[in-house]
């Protein structure tokens, strides 16, 4: 459930872009939700919906497009690319990355030279890529 | 458009419900900054205040240790909600990395700092300890950005080294305008020996290192009782250490005349 705090953040972001943008009335976000953070479609989308039925005209009929990132990394110590599908992890390490991605740096490694030193390249976590709106 | 991070907008509405916030700061490590700003936060909840204290050093997280917060977790409800620990609530990295070291980079840090700060609801509070990592890096420039009202209380030691990098420190916060509580110096040695420590108590503060925002506010000394009573705050909170960082909140902490969080008044700046 703490994907509100995250949609939260995506209403806040949107509303602010639109006031700096001087959109009248915002008519679709695209925000990217990455493979690696595991964000819960459903609750997520959810929470959109509720949060953008708050008093604020702007974003009260707005489309929020969810687009799915397929997590990649990159070894910084031997330039090996992989992808989330081939490492392990257990349920409670899955759930600490989902929290903070970043801790994918303490239980995952490259599985070629076991680094913990790789760069995400794609897919960590929620991001807005668009806004569509009208002045 | 550019890809654009929703985080950072939500971060101010997060911290909204807290009075002051104090990051505790140092620019060399093992000189007492988590020790500090743990029984800080351990003597503001004795005295009634309403506090958090959150641990931002992601590769030396220590708060967890010095509390003993052993078996505890946040409370996921809409973002996540600290765990209170002898009356104060806990936030750190150290909940999601069970016993495993958490190796990051500088982009790495400043993205998990920033993740943790936009789902943490932190609700009221009178108080926001923040146990810094040591030195002018990531965390600290996010904090910076971020968190531009933490008000900065600076850990020093007796020596010479520690005072002149505390100085040239203290002078670039200045600035870059980051209001700074004060210096504390601490592991003063007993009157006594103070000779043998060149720096301690002395004349780097003489020369007001950094231009007045390293006034020294404390001094805290030595105590070889203190190594004992990390984990426990019940004996925390009893040690000399505590006693002589209380003496200094006492000056510099004043308590709401009736909660609320916005009326927290910190002297001293
Ligand atoms: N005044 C003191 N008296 C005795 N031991 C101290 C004192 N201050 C700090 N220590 C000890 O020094 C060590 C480092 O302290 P810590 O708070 O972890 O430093 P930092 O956070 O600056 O790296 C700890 O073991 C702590 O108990
Ligand atoms: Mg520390
Ligand atoms: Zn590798």
């Amino acid at each position: 459930m703490h994907e509100w705090a995250l949609a939260e953040s995506v209403i806040k972001a949107a509303r602010e872009h639109a006031a700096g943008a001087k959109l009248r009335v915002l008519s679709e976000v695209g925000v990217v939700l990455g493979e690696l953070q595991a964000i819960d479609r459903k609750i997520f989308s959810f929470a959109l919906a509720e949060l953008a039925k708050g008093p604020f005209r702007e974003i009260g009929r707005c489309r929020f497009r969810l687009i799915k990132a397929p997590a990649a990394f990159k070894c910084r110590a031997c330039a090996k690319e992989f992808t989330l599908k081939v490492l392990k992890r257990t349920g409670r390490e899955g759930e600490y990355i989902h929290f903070i991605p970043e801790l994918a740096h303490a239980f995952l490694k490259c599985p070629k030279c076991k680094s913990p030193d790789f760069e995400i390249t794609a897919g960590r976590g929620v991001s807005i890529k668009y806004i569509k709106g009208e002045q | 458009m550019k890809a654009l991070d929703p985080r950072p907008s939500v971060i101010s509405a997060r911290l909204s419900g807290i009075g002051g916030i104090i990051a505790v700061t140092g620019w060399k490590g093992g000189i007492g900054k988590s020790v500090t700003a743990s029984t800080l936060a351990l003597l503001l909840a004795d005295r009634g205040f309403k506090t958090g204290l959150l641990d931002l050093d992601f590769a030396g997280a220590s708060a967890h240790v010095a509390l003993g917060a052993d078996g505890v977790f946040p409370k996921e409800e809409k973002g996540l909600e600290p765990p209170e620990v002898a009356g104060v609530r806990l936030m750190s990295v150290s909940f999601f990395s069970g016993k495993k070291a958490v190796p990051l980079r500088g982009a790495n840090v400043s993205d998990a700092i920033i993740e943790l700060l936009a789902i943490t609801q932190w609700g009221k509070l009178d108080f926001l300890i923040i146990d810094m990592p040591p030195g002018i890096n990531d965390a600290a420039l996010d904090l910076i950005r971020l968190i531009p009202r933490a008000k900065v209380l600076a850990v020093t030691t007796p020596s010479v080294m520690a005072h002149s990098v505390l100085e040239r420190s203290l002078a670039l916060y200045k600035r870059l305008k980051v209001p700074a509580l004060g210096v504390i110096e601490n592991m003063t040695p007993p009157p006594g020996q103070a000779a043998k420590a060149p720096g301690a108590a002395g004349p780097a503060f003489g020369g007001r290192p950094g231009g007045g925002a390293g006034r020294l506010i404390g001094s805290i000394r030595f105590d070889p009782g203190l190594e004992e009573a990390l984990g426990r705050p019940d004996k925390l909170l009893k040690t000399a250490f505590a006693r002589d960082l209380g003496k200094i909140m006492e000056r510099y902490f004043k308590k709401p005349d009736n909660y609320s969080g916005s009326r927290i008044k910190l002297s001293g700046i």
